[in-house]
């Protein structure tokens, strides 16, 4: 299993993109004439400092935050808003308390006008996906943290986005459920073929699921630096190779 | 009133046990529940007997029970307890009618709310007992102003929680469908409304005390019908254990009204109500 990840659509381009923000009357930049290349079907990770404004480049890519300047084209076409071709997985799980598993992963089509029953045969395959097709009539507080996040995943599976905008998805969880998190995330995305942009504090996260690790600088507005992961897939943590490619990671962005 | 979501029974029947003690700890439960309830009931039962309390005043509960079984088999006190059952249901229906829309409205709206909050608190503040004399000047000592002063009592809890309820929507689950690009209608049906359905039970619980409490006292103001009515003129002819009858009614009328929205609420959002 190599990098045979061809997709043809889901290539994301940002061009000239500014963001800044007013905190007290000051005027706040975040992001500074940013340009960036996402080819389709690759997976990008996204890390930084505290503040370097990591989530809201992925909510402008998202469309759930507009830009000051600058553009975002998704397979060449300029997009402004929301668009089906994306789907977003927050840090918090955000299912719906009042529904059952199954109806959660389903909520993103039948908001999209798809009918209950076609939106939860699609629904099942994507909680299959995620190992939780025992669970599809519990509620959300019968679920532990990384059993919930799955549900999450899967709903936003189920709309079968080109382009999938994860922000810290593993922040909360436990070690151990990360780990094994990680795991199914690179199996999803090698399975599903979409093109991922992945918001992590984490270094290891970041190298075992990305083609690509992108740091933005601690000086806000600062141009982000970008490295390639060249490891064969699937990763190994304890692999030489590995270990080799974190300390170059961490000394070349000044980390260590 | 209490905002506890369940009663004593509620609570105590949601524990499990094995089948063989299960009666004995039922038994346990209910005594432990209501055990004060009955010793209050025996206790004024045995110091009526032993003469320690004025029969003119405080009759024993056999007399009341007595007195109870007479109003109802004669079929005086039915009639007491329908015509209040309208006046209280109409009322409440009438609020819940305008208070949930306006609320669900104004919950979104901020302009609306904005216009609108001055003058609701005003409202809201004055007493619906006050007002009573100007409901009565409005609309006549008849019914119309017996039904406005509870409905007025009744709408502010209802309004007033359904918009709170409007408010507290997790912004975050708002955020999430319209990231799904679920319209403003379909986030407002398919999460706002289903979120604000646990706080309205609230208002409409604190609403149903309130239209008991102001339904006594506009029936004890000019009626001459109703179980309000019943308990004062009860104690104007002195027929003191119809007057308890009376009270124990509306006591009874205030707890079935609870015990229905309770089921409701069961129904409705059982996802916010048992613990995890
Ligand atoms: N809505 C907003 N209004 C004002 N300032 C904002 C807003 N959103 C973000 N900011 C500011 O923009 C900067 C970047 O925020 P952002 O949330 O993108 O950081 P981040 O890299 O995701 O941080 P973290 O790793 O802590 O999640 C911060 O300084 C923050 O204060
Ligand atoms: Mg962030």
């Amino acid at each position: 299993m190599f990098d045979t990840h061809q997709t043809t659509s889901g290539a994301v381009t940002i061009r000239d993109l500014s963001k800044s923000f007013h905190l007290d009357g000051a005027p706040l930049t975040v992001l500074r004439h940013l340009d960036l290349d996402i080819p389709a079907g690759q997976s990008l990770a996204i890390v930084g400092a505290s503040g370097s404004g990591k989530t809201t480049l992925l909510r402008i890519l998202a469309g759930l935050e507009e830009p000051d300047s600058g553009d975002v084209l998704i397979d060449d076409f300029p997009v402004r808003g929301l668009g089906r071709d994306r789907s977003v997985i927050f840090q918090e799980p955000r299912l719906i308390p009042w529904l059952n598993v199954l109806r959660n992963v389903a909520f993103g089509l039948e908001v999209q006008g798809v009918a209950r029953t076609e939106a939860e045969t699609r629904a099942r395959r994507y909680l299959r996906l995620v190992g939780l097709t025992e669970f599809e009539s519990a509620l959300p507080r019968q679920l532990s943290g990384g059993m919930a996040q799955r549900v999450g995943i899967a709903r936003a599976l189920t709309v079968q986005p080109e382009i999938l905008l994860l922000d810290e998805p593993l922040g909360a969880l436990d070690a151990m459920t990360k780990l094994a998190m990680q795991k199914e995330l690179s199996r999803i995305w090698a399975e599903e073929r979409v093109t991922m942009v992945l918001v992590t504090h984490d270094l290891e996260e970041a190298i075992f699921l990305a083609d690509r690790v992108m740091v933005l600088p601690r000086e806000k507005g600062g141009t982000p630096k970008l490295m390639d992961i060249d490891l064969t897939r699937p990763r190994d943590r304890s692999d030489r190779e590995f270990v080799r490619v974190r300390q170059q990671l961490m000394s070349e962005f000044g980390l260590h | 009133m209490t905002y506890d979501i369940l009663t004593p029974a509620e609570r105590a029947g949601a524990q499990s046990a094995a089948p063989a003690s299960r009666w004995r700890q039922r038994a346990q439960g209910l005594l432990a529940d209501y055990g004060l309830v009955l010793g209050f009931f025996a206790g004024w039962q045995i110091a009526s007997m032993a003469g320690w309390l004025n029969p003119a005043v405080f009759p024993a509960p056999d007399r009341v029970v007595a007195a109870l079984w007479n109003g109802l088999s004669s079929g005086a006190l039915v009639d007491d307890i329908v015509i209040s059952l309208q006046r209280a249901g109409i009322a409440f229906l009438a609020a819940v009618a305008l208070g949930i829309p306006l609320g669900l409205l104004m919950g979104q709206m901020r302009p609306l709310e904005r216009a609108l909050d001055p003058i609701l608190q005003l409202f809201r503040q004055t007493s619906a007992l006050a007002l009573y004399p100007v409901f009565i000047l409005i609309f006549g000592l008849g019914e119309g102003s017996k039904v406005f002063v509870i409905f007025w009592a009744t709408l502010f809890p209802i309004l007033l929680a359904t918009i709170g309820g409007v408010k507290e929507v997790d912004l975050k689950l708002v955020e999430m469908a319209h990231s799904f690009g679920a319209s403003q209608l379909t986030i407002f049906r398919r999460v706002i409304l289903p979120a604000s359905v646990p706080p309205i039970f609230v208002g409409l619980r604190l609403s149903a005390t309130t239209a008991l409490l102001l339904l006594i006292a506009a029936e004890m103001i000019g009626a001459n019908k109703g179980v309000g009515f019943q308990v004062m003129n009860a104690q104007y002819n002195f027929q003191i254990p119809l007057m308890f009858a009376a009270i124990f009614l509306l006591a009874t009328l205030g707890l079935a009204a609870n015990w229905v929205l309770v089921q409701l609420q069961r129904r409705l959002c059982s996802w916010s109500l048992d613990p995890r």
